[in-house]
C-alpha cells in the first residue's frame, strides 16, 4: 500500500503544515471573527428586542392597572351615589306618606263631626215635623187645638218605640 | 484494471528538494491546498452578507460554527474557548478532506496514514504541554486516579501510562483505516460492476448504498477526531 512507502513522508509532512498552518492562521484571522460577529450581532439584536418587548409588555401593565383602578374607584362613587339618592327619596317618601295620612285623618274626623251635626239636626226638625202633623190630625178630627205639652209627649212616645 | 490501492498512490506535480530532503508539491499536497481554499471559500463567502436571517450558504457555515463551539462547550468547559479556532481547522480540515476524496478521481489525504498521525501527534502534544503548563508536575497525577489504593500503583500506572501514549496511535489508525478501507470498498465494488456486464446492476445498487454511506463516514470520522481531541483536551485542562 502507498501509505506505509515511507519516500513520501517528508513531502507529505511538509504541505500538511503548510497548508495546515495557513488554514488555522486563515480560520483564527478570518473566517471565525467574521462568523462570531454575525452571530454576535443576530444575539444582541435579539436580545435587544426582547428587552424592548419586555419593557412594552410592562408599560402596558401598568397601564391596564391604572385603568383598573380607575375604573373601580368610578364604580365606588357611583354605587355610593347610588345608594345615598335611593336613601334620600326613601325618606322624603316616608315624610310625604305621613304628612297626606294625617291630612287625611284630620280631613274624615272633620267630615264625621259634620255628618253627626246634620244626623241632630235631621232628627230634630223630625220631631217638629210629626207634631205638625200630629196636631193638624189632631185639629182636623176634633175640631180642636191639642194642648202642646202632651202632643210633644206623645211624639216623644211613639219616636221612642221605633 | 487498476488495483484498488491505486487510488492512494502519490504522483509528485512539482519537484522540490531543499537540502537533501524532498518536500516535492505532490496530488496530496494540491488536495490539502484546494481542501483550505474551499474551506476558506465557504465559511467567508457564506457570511458575506452578514444577513440577520441566513441564507443557505451563511446558515451552513454558522452551522458548523456552532456545531463546534457547543463540541468545545459541552467537552471542555470555557476553558475549551481559546483553542477554539485550532479545533475548527481541525474539523474542517479531516471533513473536508473526507469529503472532497468522495468525489471520483479526487485524492483522500486523510487515507494516508502518516498525515493522519501527524494532526493526531500535534494534538497529542499539545494535549500534554497544555496539562504539564497548567498543573506542572500534578499532571503525573493523570497516571493513578484519585482514591485508587496505592498497591494498586504498580498496575495501574504502566496501563494508564499505555492508554495514554497509545492515544494519538489510535486517534490516527482510526481516521486511517476508516477511509482507506472504505474507498478500497468502493472501488472493488465498481470493479464488479464493469466486470459483470448487465447483472453489474446488483452491485451498482450495493455502491450506490456504500456510498451513501461512506458519505455518513467521512462526517462522522471527522466528528469522532474532533470529540477525541476535545476529551484529551478535557483531561488535559481538568485531569480526571
Amino acid at each position: 500500500m502507498p501509505q506505509f512507502d515511507p519516500t513520501f513522508f517528508s513531502p507529505q509532512l511538509f504541505w500538511l503544515a503548510v497548508t495546515f498552518i495557513g488554514l488555522y492562521v486563515l480560520m483564527a484571522r478570518v473566517s471565525i471573527p467574521r462568523i462570531g460577529a454575525v452571530l454576535e450581532e443576530r444575539q444582541r439584536r435579539i436580545d435587544e428586542n426582547l428587552s424592548k418587548a419586555a419593557a412594552l409588555k410592562a408599560d402596558t401593565d401598568a397601564a391596564i392597572e391604572v385603568y383598573e383602578r380607575a375604573l373601580a374607584e368610578s364604580r365606588g362613587k357611583a354605587q355610593a351615589m347610588i345608594k345615598e339618592t335611593v336613601d334620600r327619596m326613601a325618606h322624603e317618601a316616608e315624610n310625604r306618606q305621613r304628612e297626606v295620612g294625617a291630612r287625611l285623618a284630620e280631613q274624615i274626623k272633620a267630615g264625621e263631626a259634620r255628618i253627626e251635626a246634620a244626623k241632630a239636626q235631621a232628627l230634630a226638625s223630625v220631631r217638629e215635623v210629626a207634631a205638625d202633623v200630629a196636631r193638624a190630625t189632631v185639629e182636623r178630627i176634633t175640631g180642636q187645638t191639642p194642648d202642646e205639652a202632651r202632643l210633644a209627649e206623645a211624639v216623644a212616645t211613639a219616636m221612642e218605640k221605633r | 484494471m487498476a488495483s484498488p490501492v491505486e487510488q492512494f498512490k502519490i504522483k509528485p506535480i512539482i519537484p522540490i528538494e531543499i537540502g537533501g530532503i524532498d518536500i516535492s508539491f505532490t496530488n496530496s499536497a494540491l488536495f490539502m491546498v484546494v481542501s483550505v481554499a474551499l474551506i476558506t471559500v465557504f465559511l467567508t463567502h457564506g457570511v458575506r452578507s452578514r444577513a440577520m436571517v441566513p441564507g443557505r450558504w451563511q446558515s451552513m457555515a454558522e452551522l458548523s460554527y456552532e456545531f463546534v463551539a457547543n463540541m468545545i462547550r459541552d467537552n471542555v468547559g470555557a476553558e475549551g474557548r481559546r483553542y477554539f479556532p485550532f479545533i475548527f481547522a481541525l474539523f474542517m480540515f479531516v471533513l473536508f478532506g473526507n469529503l472532497i476524496g468522495m468525489i471520483p478521481m479526487t485524492f483522500t489525504y486523510t487515507s494516508h496514514i502518516i498525515v493522519t498521525f501527524a494532526l493526531a501527534f500535534v494534538v497529542f502534544l499539545g494535549v500534554t504541554v497544555i496539562g504539564f503548563a497548567r498543573h506542572g508536575l500534578h499532571f503525573f497525577r493523570f497516571f493513578f486516579p484519585h482514591g485508587a489504593p496505592i498497591l494498586t500503583a504498580p498496575i495501574l500506572i504502566p496501563i494508564e501510562l499505555i492508554s495514554y501514549l497509545s492515544r494519538p496511535f489510535s486517534l490516527a489508525v482510526r481516521l486511517f483505516a476508516n477511509m482507506t478501507v472504505g474507498h478500497i470498498i468502493l472501488k472493488v465494488i465498481a470493479g464488479f460492476v464493469v466486470a459483470m456486464g448487465v447483472a453489474g446492476v446488483v452491485p451498482l445498487a450495493f455502491l450506490a448504498g456504500v456510498t451513501v454511506l461512506e458519505f455518513g463516514i467521512a462526517v462522522l470520522q471527522a466528528y469522532v477526531f474532533t470529540i477525541l481531541s476535545c476529551i484529551y483536551l478535557h483531561d488535559a485542562i481538568h485531569m480526571h
